[in-house]
């Protein structure tokens, strides 16, 4: 069905001198191109009609079809690609300007990139589940390349030639004889507002020039100069600045406020007051922060007990009311011989990202704009509207980096305070910082866990029968809805707090990886979902899968054990999937897994070894550990780590490797140290002194990733897929060196000290 | 009034002597590199240098401060000159999110003017002071190195500071 | 211990008098005699054979021997700051010279794997080892020689199944020769175990048995003469150890306020107590380590020591009802800070209360962080040591553990202003008199700091 009568190019097959054909067939879209849907209403409905039956459009063009939503060539020339996702240190902004350049043709600095804005950019909704690259950079790969041949058709009409006989470099299109003209030029009026096709002639991959590369960050230069570079940064003119009173716990109300004091010192603009929500703004930002401490004592709050400290954490758990869901199997439980079980715990963890929440509001002519960090601008731009009872359409957020957030943090939390007090002060710009305890106090957790894994190996040492139950929390309470603000709880008239819904499966939430990747004749698989958790808990990096992940896995060390089986081997033997088996025999080899050894005078040395696929869907991950055991401080120094990855096509090697390596850093850090505590009414992680995180002294002496390319396969993503493993690679080397087994997390030298023994 | 010097430059700063530092580098001299992380002197993400000291700008009053000479991130070279070490932070594309590294640039400049030449193991325990949370460490650590090996001259064509 | 002081040379010998050179012969003969009997009682006890290699220990023995070694604080020293637990290597510098002290994992070549139990309870009790050499007292077994024979075997069991550890200890660079110590034992080591206070509970002698012995408190808190031996009638006066200031333990506490016994425990245990402060400095390990150890063993450290601080100045303000309300000294002053002062001026940069206000209050007196400085036991004490110490580089938990954070201001004040400060906070906090030359303290602080900086790389 190639169709010829378009001027746009599409439909042509084109071929020429540095537009080889791709491995992927060149397919022409279903029907004739729709230049513009309010020109031809007939052929409109004819196109809409026939995109009921189309293919569906690759990455978020799905839900964005057409083109100039992703890509603008303005008359100056410049070159602008949206995206509905953000940056947070993953280095997307990056990647997804080497897609573009790759297939637009042009060098990487002639592109402008702007990220989630609710009135600019595609709605690419959260910016999570490390699907960035799979949804964003899908989209824009394939809308610059649907672009690219868009202009290289309208140059073929312009000079009259074939479009195969052109050629694409740096923005212009060059014809055999010499004549050339520039992209800008091509463009006009409504060229590109064109409904994307569901396949593109993409560029060979063997001849990249940007893809593939590790292109430095572009955004690091000015980071490290001190540029505007996040929100906290952000200054507009005639802008306040506010601080919050955060209630001292949970469920506390404000009784009696006494504001006097505060609102006669120096700068104070106005204090706020809506129920028991409390701010204070000021002229200037440390005026604000000693008015925000005196209108603190000015109040006096009513709290609740509502927290059990003293109990066993992992016995709530599972007394909890909870709704099960069998995610695999058909049989009930069955009283069964099983070889090995063992469960599994991890308390609440927090994401305590290194700069506290901030966001800046301006309430001007009854629209209200906010800039945020915010994961999910659109659905937060939803959650204020309803938040504030504004007409819709009267809110605007915009996105602005912040410090990485890994998931859920306050970042939507401190973009509502500053919507509710810019109401208050409409006219002028008010910037709104949370201070490090209400970050650590207020913020959602990764959601406290227990799991239970039970297996039997027949005579061989194969896994015949699977058990694993999972109780867990929602890992996802995102706002959405308004009750996912912590200021709406606080309102005079609040809005109540959602009853969450596990994410279904195959992504899954607390369930995430609970699947295992392995081929085991009969699963079954439970998960336990507790609606209503004592502690405020959404999403924290990986999910349900850093826990699923350190259980399957240490299980996994423990079966291979009773069989006696080399872990490695073990592992390979339950697998038929062959990306699965090539990262975990490049880790075991590159980490001198077969020849380590075990000897040296006075340290207790051992390796431990995980593997997982991410949701069984995104990046596999393969992590191989070497330890030193000091017994008498129960200290687990990690020497040495190494770690492949299969994230599908790469665009940036570097940008694996630094979240791979990062997230191995900061799953040890979780792995080793973190727990959140409380007493019976609050939360006492307060900051980093009751809240430890790993430092300089413990991280590893090294860290080597090794990266299988699949140039032409589906992006998989990569910023969640070394946690668990890295986790189960250190319990399996604790165990490998001193002869012990912790399944509770963290693995705290006091743990590690009791579990050796004197 | 306060005067204060910021990377050689004086300034008139009309703020209350209690003031900490760092929200004078910020809003008062429009300086971004300073970042606020906790407010108690925990994590680093505010450190300036001092007469030559690495200080936590979040808890220095600029009450303390006149007449002392006050280093910033902004000192050590721009987008279009980086310093050394801002140099090596990005050759070992030494960031992730990027928040905790101007303080720990500043910390390590603290540490190189005074020992250009320091073992591995004397960064380690200098910068255990400041926290990444995402886990940048290693990174850090090489670009630490880096930039030792640059100032001293040890890597042909390198910028100086 | 040793005591950080300096002795003076010895003038050279030029145009002696006879009765000096009778004054040396004396003395060389003093030495010859002591090192002779010394000798022969080493002789009397001679090293026996080694452990097998495949000697068992009983686990109860080495389980109680593992909290004892806590309570001797035998880690702490015989660990180097990168070097694996007991293995020794660690310098303590005394001011005779530097002492290392040894590898006493049970490595054969390097360690005490080839010690046998009578071995290392002749070292524990006399001072003498495997090879019958005097062993110098910077190894305190003044105190240990008190330590009961059972609670010496828990020990050796306990060490004796610690993993072996190949590590040469350094060479000592001592001045003193080692025949000189059998004077210095015949002077100062009274061997033999206490003889339990009839007028005290169990509880108390416990506590003495533990002070006095293993947990050898006095090695710090008690002052030293010039040969380096505590001084007896001075027991738990106060000390210095590697620049801290170890403050008296007994009538001389200057505490501002009661230590109760219950305070005590929880102070030794977990290293924080808010009516007083933190174990800092050279207490820190102390109170980690005591952390492990049941709990009854610290109550009775905690009842011994209360008791002996019972007719301190602070206990005897507290009983008066004049403690420190926290905010002060018990004069009723209304605390420096605070919304009613006037603001600070940019003129008193080197103003202690101004740079108090600025700097310290938002924490300590706002009842955020730290403690109210009314209380803490460094404002009151004979030297700024401390207080100088914790202001310059603050007070961090171990790694991966959670503890109060006080940051380092080392940078953020300059010399004039910490010792203004420093002033200011003695003047406010307590009623003792003002410290002489703080400036020369501070310098000393930093100076000491730098060397050890030195040191460790």
């Amino acid at each position: 069905m190639n169709a010829k009568a378009s001027s746009a190019g599409f439909g042509r097959q084109t071929s020429g001198p540095g537009l080889r054909l791709s491995r992927r067939e060149f397919v022409a879209g279903a029907g004739a191109l729709v230049v513009s849907f309010a020109l031809l209403p007939r052929l409109a409905a004819a196109q809409a009609a026939q995109e009921v039956r189309a293919p569906v459009l690759p990455g978020s063009l799905k839900d964005t079809p057409l083109l100039d939503a992703w890509i603008r060539v303005d008359a100056d020339g410049t070159i602008t690609v949206f995206t509905g996702k953000v940056e947070f240190g993953q280095g997307i902004k990056t990647a997804l300007v080497q897609l573009a350049a790759e297939e637009l043709v042009v060098g990487p600095a002639r592109i402008r990139l702007i990220t989630a804005d609710t009135s600019r950019t595609p709605n690419e909704g959260y910016t999570a589940g490390s699907n960035s690259m799979k949804d964003s950079g899908t989209a824009i790969m394939n809308a610059a390349a649907q672009v690219r041949e868009i202009l290289v058709g309208m140059a073929a009409t312009r000079f009259n030639v074939p479009a195969d006989s052109l050629v694409v470099e740096d923005c212009r299109v060059r014809a055999a004889d010499g004549r050339n003209v520039a992209y800008a030029e091509l463009v006009a009026g409504q060229s590109l507002h064109v409904t994307a096709q569901p396949r593109s002639r993409l560029r060979d991959p063997t001849s990249r020039t940007v893809f593939g590369k590790a292109l430095r960050r572009l955004d690091i230069p000015g980071k490290v100069t001190g540029a505007v570079a996040y929100v906290q940064d952000l200054r507009l003119p005639n802008m306040a600045h506010a601080r919050a009173v955060r209630p001292p716990s949970y469920g506390a109300r404000l009784r009696s406020l006494d504001s006097s004091a505060a609102e006669k010192m120096p700068g104070v603009l106005k204090v706020v007051r809506d129920g028991s929500f409390l701010a204070v703004v000021a002229e200037g930002e440390y005026q604000a922060i000693g008015a925000m401490r005196l209108l603190g004592r000015g109040a006096t709050w009513d709290e609740t007990v509502t927290l059990s400290p003293k109990t066993d954490l992992y016995a709530e758990l599972q007394s909890l009311p909870h709704d099960d869901y069998q995610i695999r199997g058909d049989a009930s439980a069955s009283a069964k011989a099983w070889s090995v079980e063992s469960s599994y715990r991890r308390p609440y963890q927090m994401h305590a990202a290194i700069g506290p929440s901030c966001a800046v509001a301006l309430y001007d002519g009854g629209k209200l704009t906010v800039w945020t960090h915010s994961q999910g601008v659109y659905p937060l731009k939803g959650a204020i509207t309803e938040l504030l009872r504004l007409p819709p359409d009267s809110v605007r957020c915009i996105h602005m980096e912040g410090s990485g957030c890994y998931g859920h943090n306050a970042a939507d939390d401190a973009a509502a305070d500053a919507a509710l007090i810019a109401v208050a002060i409409p006219g002028r710009p008010v910037r709104v910082q949370w201070m490090r305890e209400h970050e650590h106090l207020w913020e959602p957790f990764g959601s406290a866990m227990l799991t239970s894994a039970k297996a039997t190996l027949d005579a061989q040492g194969t896994i015949t029968d699977w058990q694993f139950d999972v109780w867990s929390g929602t890992h996802s309470s995102r706002p959405g809805q308004a009750g996912n603000l912590a200021a709406a709880w606080l309102l005079q008239s609040p809005f109540a707090l959602p009853t969450p819904k596990p994410i279904p499966q195959p992504e899954g939430g607390g369930d995430r990886n609970a699947v295992p990747l392995y081929d085991i004749a009969n699963t079954r698989i439970v998960h336990h979902f507790i609606p209503k958790m004592p502690l405020r808990v959404s999403a924290l990096r990986s999910l349900g899968a850093y826990m699923n992940v350190f259980s399957i896995e240490s299980f996994m060390d423990e079966l291979a054990l009773a069989a006696k089986l080399d872990p490695v081997t073990f592992r390979l033997r339950h697998l038929k999937d062959t990306r699965a088996q090539d990262v975990i025999r490049l880790a075991a080899e590159r980490f001198g897994w077969n020849g380590f050894q075990q000897r040296e005078s006075g340290k207790r040395l051992g390796r431990g070894f995980a593997f997982a696929r991410y949701k069984n869907l995104g990046a596999y991950a393969a992590v191989a550990m070497e330890v030193d055991v000091d017994r008498e401080r129960g200290r687990i120094d990690v020497v040495r780590v190494v770690a492949a990855v299969d994230s599908g096509d790469v665009v940036n090697p570097d940008g694996i490797r630094n979240q791979i390596e990062g997230g191995i850093v900061q799953s040890l850090s979780w792995s080793l140290y973190e727990s959140v505590a409380f007493d019976d009414t609050r939360v006492t992680s307060r900051d980093w002194s009751s809240y430890p995180i790993m430092r300089f002294a413990s991280v590893p002496q090294s860290i080597d990733v090794h990266i299988i390319e699949r140039p032409g396969t589906p992006f998989l993503g990569t910023g969640e897929a070394a946690q668990g493993p890295a986790a189960a690679a250190l319990a399996n080397a604790l165990a490998s060196a001193v002869g012990v087994r912790i399944r509770e997390l963290p693995l705290t030298s006091k743990r590690v000290k009791a579990a050796i023994g004197v | 009034m306060i005067t204060l010097n910021v990377n050689g430059h004086t300034h008139e700063v009309d703020a209350d002597p209690a003031t900490p530092l760092l929200y004078v580098l910020r809003n008062d001299l429009k300086l971004n590199g300073a970042k606020f992380g906790c407010g108690l002197g925990q994590c680093g993400a505010c450190t300036v240098m001092v007469d030559g000291e690495a200080v936590y700008s979040c808890l220095t009053p600029i009450l303390l401060l006149q007449g002392r000479s006050i280093k910033t991130l902004e000192g050590l070279g721009t987008a279009e000159r980086p310093g050394p070490l801002q140099q090596a932070f990005i050759d070992e594309q030494a960031a992730q999110c990027g928040y905790c590294i101007p303080g720990m640039i500043m910390r390590a400049q603290a540490l190189l003017e005074r020992n250009p030449s320091p073992s591995d193991e004397q960064i380690r325990t200098h910068m255990n002071a400041g926290l990444c949370r995402c886990g940048t460490h290693m990174r850090i650590l090489r670009a630490v190195h880096r930039a030792s090996k640059t100032m001293q001259g040890a890597i042909p064509g390198a910028k100086r500071a | 211990m040793l005591k950080n002081r300096v002795i003076e040379p010895i003038e050279p010998v030029k145009h002696t008098r006879p009765w000096k050179i009778i004054l040396v012969l004396i003395g060389a003969l003093v030495i010859a005699m002591t090192w002779t009997m010394d000798r022969l009682a080493s002789f009397a006890s001679a090293g026996s054979p080694p452990p097998g290699t495949d000697a068992t220990y009983d686990q109860t023995l080495v389980a109680k021997g593992a909290w004892l070694a806590a309570i001797g604080n035998c880690n702490t020293c015989h660990t180097a700051s990168n070097g694996r637990t007991f293995a020794g290597g660690r310098p303590l510098p005394t001011p005779f010279g530097t002492i290392y002290a040894t590898n006493i994992t049970p490595d054969r070549e390097t360690g005490i794997g080839s010690w046998s139990a009578s071995d290392f309870l002749r070292a524990m009790h006399q001072g003498i080892d495997r090879d019958g050499r005097d062993l110098y007292p910077a190894f305190p077994y003044d105190h240990f020689t008190h330590v009961a024979d059972e609670d010496v075997n828990a020990i050796y069991a306990f060490l004796m199944t610690r993993d072996p550890v190949r590590a040469k200890t350094p060479a000592n660079r001592i001045l003193v020769p080692r025949p000189a110590i059998s004077v210095w034992k015949a002077l100062y080591l009274k061997p033999g175990p206490l003889a339990p206070d009839a007028t005290h509970d169990a509880n108390w002698n416990r506590g003495r048995y533990l002070v006095d012995g293993l947990a050898h408190c006095g090695g710090c808190h008690t002052p030293r003469n010039v040969l380096g031996a505590e001084k007896e009638r001075e027991d738990l006066a106060g000390g210095t150890v590697e620049g801290w200031r170890a403050p008296a333990l007994n009538e001389a506490s200057p505490a501002p306020s009661l230590w109760t016994a219950e305070q005590l425990v929880a102070y030794l245990r977990t290293g924080f107590d808010a009516a007083h402060g933190t174990a800092a400095g050279a207490m820190a390990p102390v109170a980690h380590n005591l952390s492990t150890v049941p709990e009854a063993e610290v109550k009775a450290i905690a009842v011994y020591i209360a008791a002996r601080m019972g007719a301190s100045a602070g206990a005897r303000a507290t009983a008066a009802g004049n403690a420190p309300d926290g905010q002060g000294a018990a004069s009723g002053e209304r605390s420096a800070g605070g919304e009613d002062a006037p603001p600070a001026d940019a003129r008193q940069a080197k103003d202690g209360e101004a740079i108090y206000r600025t700097a310290c209050a938002d924490c300590h007196d706002g009842g955020r962080r730290g403690i109210a400085l009314g209380y803490s036991t460094s404002m009151t004490d004979t030297t700024p040591a401390n207080l100088i110490r914790v202001t310059l580089d603050g007070i961090h938990p171990r790694e991966g553990e959670k503890g109060e954070v006080m940051p380092a201001f080392r940078g953020a004040l300059d010399d004039a202003q910490l010792a203004s400060l420093i002033a200011f906070l003695r003047a406010r906090f307590s009623h003792a008199p003002p410290w002489q030359d703080i400036g020369g303290e501070v310098a000393k602080a930093k100076r000491e700091r730098e060397s050890e900086d030195r040191k460790s790389s």
